[in-house]
């Protein structure tokens, strides 16, 4: 009697730790469906053989690995995704922290409309995006090669000569990228203290001195978020390569991630693209780690 | 307490709906009515889906007991990415039109069935219905001696000419060229070379992309073959790239860009190509009958069809998407399915399809209906692709041809864009290959 008369007064009290677990059930179940559980799969199927016609996986150890290592077709889609990524990310940088220097600020007129034409490349989808510059690209009749054609050059055919076909899709990107990029530069340069501004321009501060020594520092962290973000996304592209060349002429223009969506759902032949997947994951991986390690040192915070 | 409470209620809501959801999969499952799903792809332009809708719906008026329900699956990779999905979610369609080429795949994974028993239940008219296909077109049926599908939307390369080209360079516009060296002296007159250097009408054009170009390389490799040899064995388990003679059809394909310019440089796209035919920008083209369409209704000059022009033989690649019936659903839905296959290809509607659509009509019998006479008397150019068939052979088609299709398609852009010689690129074409197909061949 006494128990249940104390029981009434003091129900059973849910632990802490346990609510905690209910309210991150949500999000805990879509990261382990969606994500934990992918990545180990695709772990454990890069060590098999799993082709098409093939009833279930085949353990194969490393083989996948020492076959990609020994191809040069792998080699020439690294080579290619690297240079890929220089070529987008180091102009779509600059530009983009160009951009934001202009429309940073409150004073000039219809200063809204230029930080929304600036911007308004990225609300278009990359398909479409693709597949207006596509048009553009065209061989010969092709806006690009109709003006050379104007000028009196020769047409060049970009998207099928394997030295042009990247840095034409780069162009392409930098173009939709830059404005995205200018979005985060310029929430930081907003953040910045007025003061440190006032205070240089007292101290007779010329304007390029005061960009080197009070707004590129300040703005560290938001360079090394931007050049993050701007690495991961130059590798998350694939749409581009579907709509504009399936990777011609001859693999000039297949990066890791087509690669990847080829022997999956071309070939389909699920253990090679994890395997890549994995190299993919990895890289992913060691770029994102700069983010976390570099955090602390040579940044200033306000 | 309050709090609690709405989490626990939370929880309930969460699994309750997953419960539900499962639960009322579980129920469709069990309904009594056949419902047949069928996937079907569309690859040429045109409202084809509102054709293929009509077969069904006409069928399903006669069959209540077994109601087709089409789907429409994008174009053909779409298509063949859907049905591997499906097969591999355990749920595939129970029966779907995919390319022929694909045929050895479906096999390979189980996942189709042989139609021989059937064709043999169905007696002298089984044996009957089979003859009256095509051969050029049912030769693409077999796997190891077994029919896996039956031709419905297929089509053939032909070459299409502007007439008015023809007459402006003084060229006969009956007559268009018939072998290579024809191909080459024709192309040659109708290059136009502007005051600027600059070339302003190409005498040829042939598609180079990735997905296009091994499709033309076939007939250019059958047309140099010393006895008709086609890319590959007819069992789909060897792959001969780098012979002699398709290194020479590869030379050719460089020749007409580089030697006598009379191509467009570069890699041309196959949906790129009618429209530079339309505009004049290229007086001959190599492309599929089932644009024969567009073409007809875009064309403001005078233009004319013809057979793909020889060089050893006279020859043209066919290819296009058949039926094909699924293994993993039960015999009646398989039978229903088979009826409804005879039903989409019977002789009237065999011909009806291929005067909607532009696709060549796949059965003997169906040529000789009045219908498709009177077609042919309104749009001669249309004539000519069915009677190129009886010289006409699949496409490259093999175990694993997806892959085989890429390595060839990079090969020749590999020597179309000059990185290799056509010799060098076709033997590290043939040595790809033979990595690849070397599994198969055990």
């Amino acid at each position: 009697m006494h128990n249940d008369q104390k029981g009434r007064k003091q129900p059973w009290k849910m632990p802490e730790s346990m609510k905690a677990w209910i309210l991150l059930a949500p999000t805990l179940i879509f990261l382990i469906v969606f994500t934990v559980y992918p990545i180990l799969r695709s772990g454990y199927l890069s060590l098999n053989a799993y082709e098409l016609g093939m009833r279930k996986p085949e353990f194969i150890g490393l083989q996948n690995y020492i076959g990609f290592a020994k191809s040069p077709l792998f080699w020439k889609v690294m080579r290619n995704t690297l240079y890929f990524s220089l070529l987008t990310v180091i102009p779509a940088f600059f530009i983009g922290l160009g951009l934001a220097l202009l429309v940073n600020t409150k004073r000039a007129k219809g200063i809204g409309l230029y930080r929304t034409s600036f911007f308004y490349p990225v609300m278009m989808p990359m398909i479409a995006i693709a597949s207006i510059w596509m048009f553009m690209y065209m061989q010969e009749s092709g806006m690009l090669d109709q003006l050379i054609l104007k000028l009196g050059g020769r047409p060049l055919g970009v998207l099928s000569n394997k030295r042009t076909v990247l840095p034409a899709m780069a162009v392409m990107y930098v173009w939709r990228e830059a404005g995205y990029l200018m979005i985060f530069f310029l929430s930081g340069l907003q953040s910045l203290d007025k003061e440190l501004y006032e205070a240089a321009l007292i101290d007779g501060s010329t304007p390029i001195h005061t960009f080197r020594k009070i707004t590129l520092p300040l703005l560290a962290p938001t360079t090394l978020f931007v050049t993050i973000t701007a690495l991961t996304d130059s590798l998350k592209l694939v749409d581009h390569i579907v709509i504009m060349t399936e990777g011609a002429p001859n693999n000039a223009s297949t990066l890791l991630l087509y690669y990847i969506y080829q022997q999956g759902f071309v070939f389909f032949d699920q253990a090679r693209a994890s395997t890549l997947t994995v190299v993919m994951l990895v890289i992913m991986l060691i770029v994102s780690m700069g983010q976390f390690f570099n955090n602390d040192k040579k940044i200033y915070y306000n | 307490m309050k709090r609690q409470m709405l989490v626990a209620l939370l929880v309930v809501c969460v699994l309750g709906s997953a419960l539900f959801a499962a639960g009322s999969q579980e129920s469709a499952k069990q309904s009594e009515k056949m419902e047949l799903t069928f996937f079907f792809p569309v690859n040429v332009g045109g409202a084809v889906t509102k054709f293929v809708d009509k077969i069904c719906n006409d069928w399903n008026e006669l069959h209540p007991e077994a109601i087709v329900k089409p789907v429409y699956t994008g174009n053909y990779d779409d298509t063949v990415v859907k049905i591997q999905s499906s097969i591999q979610g355990k749920n595939p369609p129970d029966l779907f039109i995919s390319l022929a080429t694909q045929r050895f795949s479906m096999y390979v994974q189980d996942a189709v069935i042989p139609l021989d028993d059937f064709i043999a239940a169905d007696g002298a008219a089984g044996k009957a219905y089979i003859d009256d296909f095509l051969s050029g077109f049912m030769e693409d049926s077999y796997v190891e001696g077994k029919i896996i599908s039956i031709p419905f939307q297929r089509s053939t390369m032909i070459l299409y000419y502007n007439k008015d080209a023809f007459r402006e360079v003084g060229l006969d516009p009956d007559r268009p060229p018939k072998t290579w060296a024809e191909l080459v002296e024709y192309s040659q007159k109708l290059t136009k070379v502007g005051p600027d250097g600059n070339t302003q009408r190409y005498g040829v054009g042939i598609a180079l992309n990735s997905g296009s170009a091994q499709w033309g390389f076939t007939g250019f490799a059958l047309q140099n073959s010393k006895n008709g040899e086609n890319l590959m064995s007819d069992d789909g388990k060897q792959i001969f790239f780098d012979t002699p003679e398709n290194v020479e059809a590869l030379q050719f394909w460089c020749d007409l860009q580089t030697k006598y310019k009379v191509m467009q440089p570069g890699i041309v796209q196959w949906t790129d190509l009618p429209g530079q035919f339309l505009s004049g920008k290229v007086a001959m083209i190599y492309h599929t009958t089932g644009n024969l369409g567009n073409i007809s209704q875009n064309a403001t000059f005078d233009y004319g069809t013809a057979f793909l022009p020889g060089n050893k033989r006279q020859a043209a690649p066919t290819g296009g998407g058949n039926f094909y019936i699924s293994k993993g659903i039960s015999p009646e839905r398989q039978k229903m399915a088979w009826e409804f296959i005879k039903f989409a290809t019977s002789t009237e509607r065999a011909a009806q399809w291929s005067i909607d659509t532009g696709y060549v009509a796949t059965r003997k019998s169906a040529i000789e209906t009045p219908q498709m006479q009177e077609y042919y008397a309104n749009l001669p150019q249309a004539r000519v692709a069915y009677e190129q068939i009886p010289i006409s052979k699949p496409e490259l088609t093999s175990y694993d041809s997806t892959r085989m299709w890429r390595i060839l398609n990079d090969s020749i852009q590999s020597a179309i864009t000059g990185e290799k010689t056509p010799a060098q690129a076709l033997k590290d074409a043939q040595a790809e290959a033979d990595t690849v197909m070397k599994k198969f061949q055990k």
